[in-house]
């Protein structure tokens, strides 16, 4: 699972990088932002490589499992997207929100919620978004998307919403 | 109320309670800021007569004492309150008890009392309760207070009959602290308020679009410590309930949440990520300086502190899942204390210190839990699956929790040993994180 998702991280990163290499634009004084340049030798655009879909603005939750802030590989894909989206806007900047579902204890999912939103942060900075392009917000369980108490609900709160 | 009372106990002399135990079953009063439900019956409470007080005056009394002290003691699950319809006679002081009348219904105590007006506004109550088998009184009063003291001098009463009778101090003169969200497709309202104990006189504190959670009363009783998100991200405020004026404590970058008091009232325990992970931090309130306890990559959070100050207890999953954890008030010494389950969190002392409640998952959903510190033995007290916020009365007999029922958050408060339940219904909105208060001070 692990080497399955380095490999697969590679690949990714190199798609990314080409993708920004090819671009003059990713010299805009953000200077973490570009520090990624050196990886790459990949080629190819990254639209195959991208499970998420177009629309950046609709398709922008990363969902997680229950007590757990690890992103799954498919979402990584979904960041990957956006992060890439930051690199090719620079200037912009990103709001992530963490949410949990309301099982368990308010201030514990405030925490949890937390670390999903900086989870999320974490892969966008590997992928060379600025951390400081990065606000992370966590709202708990306070702002459920669902207001149903069932698992498909629970499942539905349990996520980190990029808004750019 | 008087009939409700009735149907109640008529049904269960009828034995027809225990059949109706896994149904609904509550009463319904038109002017009451929440109604009672008890869930569970009371197999060994004290059969009580409260007799309603004689009334002297014209018109009608802001409160009728006597009614408030019944309810109390009933909403406690220590007594079995003896229906109105059943008594031979009405008496209203010492020489008016005739034992007799109160032997043949059974009662094994007996309240009766007196109020009338004692000037513009101002109103003179007393009362006696009496001791059935012995034929003798056991405490007696009397009191001259303004109209607005009426509900407080009941609780106070109930206070001084419940201590008369099991030998613990009551905490009906006490108040409590919850949340509310109402829910519109037009707007959002969140409502920190301060009811006293029986869910009256509520009072909003503060209002707010964005959340409020985790409301802790300072020790005096005079502050709360609590978190909102009106300023878009979390914040802890602590506000003076007197004035209403209030001080933002921790706004660091990052979650700021679960603040708790220590018992001097002078620091708070709070949350903060503000070097990147969840971590404990103390805030001395006088001179703001803070002190960070944990420095681990897990999440540690909920904090609370021992009656004695000398430890805080806290959540933290740094063995993979939430568990409860003591250290010293300097950090040190971390020890986890509770290993059945895979969820153990928000734990917060009993009033002598012996006891933890906390919220448990032992794989039937989350729970309320007393931990006990000698025996470590962990005692799951309710059955529904997704309770919260657990908080003991002061005299460490109760627990307030949140649960949900019907969709919708509402308050319960369990006896410390699980025997009695009643959920307590506000009628409006979802109700949440509810914190039971200290002692309140003597009017």
């Amino acid at each position: 699972m692990r080497n399955k998702t380095s490999i697969f991280l590679v690949i990714i990163l190199s798609l990314t990088v080409a993708a920004c290499g090819g671009k003059k634009g990713v010299k805009d004084g953000d200077e973490e932002g570009v520090s990624t340049t050196a990886l790459g030798d990949g080629t190819g655009g990254m639209g195959s490589a991208l499970g998420a879909g177009g629309d950046l603005a609709t398709n922008n939750k990363v969902y997680f499992e229950y007590d757990s802030a690890s992103v799954t590989d498919e979402s990584r894909l979904l960041i990957e997207a956006h992060a890439q989206d930051l690199l090719n806007k620079p200037g912009t900047t990103a709001v992530l929100e963490g949410h949990a579902d309301e099982r368990g204890t308010r201030e514990y999912n405030l925490a949890l919620a937390e670390r999903r939103a900086i989870s999320v942060a974490e892969i966008m900075v590997a992928y060379g978004v600025a951390r400081d392009r990065m606000q992370t917000i966590s709202y708990g369980e306070e702002r459920p998307e669902s207001l149903e108490h069932n698992e498909s609900a629970w499942a539905l709160n349990r996520r980190v919403v990029i808004l750019r | 109320m008087s009939f409700c009372s009735n149907t109640v106990n008529t049904l269960r002399r009828a034995g027809v309670l225990s059949m109706l135990a896994g149904l609904m079953f509550y009463c319904v009063n038109a002017n009451a800021a929440l109604e009672i439900e008890i869930t569970q019956g009371v197999e060994a409470g004290i059969p009580i007569a409260v007799v309603p007080f004689e009334w002297n005056g014209p018109g009608a009394p802001p409160h009728f004492v006597s009614d408030i002290v019944e309810s109390d003691l009933k909403r406690s699950g220590r007594f079995d309150t003896i229906p109105r319809g059943d008594f031979l006679s009405n008496p209203h002081d010492h020489l008016q008890v005739n034992y007799k009348d109160w032997r043949l219904i059974k009662a094994e105590a007996l309240v009766v009392g007196r109020m009338q007006r004692a000037g513009a506004n101002q109103y003179q109550v007393e009362f006696r309760v009496f001791d059935v088998f012995k034929s003798k009184q056991l405490t007696g009063f009397r009191y001259n207070v303004p109209g607005k003291s009426l509900r407080k001098l009941a609780h106070q009463i109930s206070d001084i009959v419940y201590e008369a009778l099991t030998g613990e101090r009551g905490a009906f003169d006490t108040r409590v602290a919850y949340v509310t969200l109402e829910r519109s497709p037009t707007r959002t309202r969140y409502l920190l308020r301060v009811a006293d104990s029986d869910g009256f006189g509520a009072v909003t504190i503060l209002e707010s679009k964005e959340p409020i959670l985790s409301p802790a009363w300072s020790p005096d009783g005079e502050r709360l410590a609590y978190v909102s998100f009106e300023q878009r991200r979390s914040m802890i405020f602590v506000q003076r309930l007197g004035d209403g004026k209030r001080d933002l404590v921790s706004s660091y970058q990052g979650v700021n949440g679960a603040p708790a008091w220590s018992p001097d009232g002078r620091t708070l325990a709070v949350v903060s990520s503000r070097e990147g992970n969840a971590e404990i931090y103390t805030i001395n309130l006088q001179n703001k300086q803070t002190r960070r306890l944990t420095n681990h990559i897990a999440i540690d959070t909920e904090p609370a502190f021992s009656p004695d100050g000398s430890s805080i207890v806290f959540t933290s999953d740094r063995a993979g899942r939430p568990q409860i954890y003591r250290m010293r008030m300097d950090g040190s010494g971390v020890q986890r204390l509770t290993f059945e389950g895979t969820y153990n969190a928000r734990a917060s002392y009993s009033p002598d210190g012996k006891r933890l409640t906390m919220v448990t998952n032992q794989g039937a959903g989350y729970r309320i839990g007393v931990f006990n510190l000698d025996s470590k033995g962990l005692l799951v007290i309710t059955d529904t699956t997704l309770d919260e916020s657990p908080s003991f009365a002061p005299n460490g007999a109760m627990i307030l929790y949140a649960t949900q029922q019907g969709g919708s958050g509402v308050l319960s408060a369990v006896s410390a040993d699980g025997r009695v339940k009643q959920v307590l219904r506000f009628q409006k909105g979802d109700v949440r994180e509810p914190a039971w208060s200290p002692y309140n001070r003597k009017l």
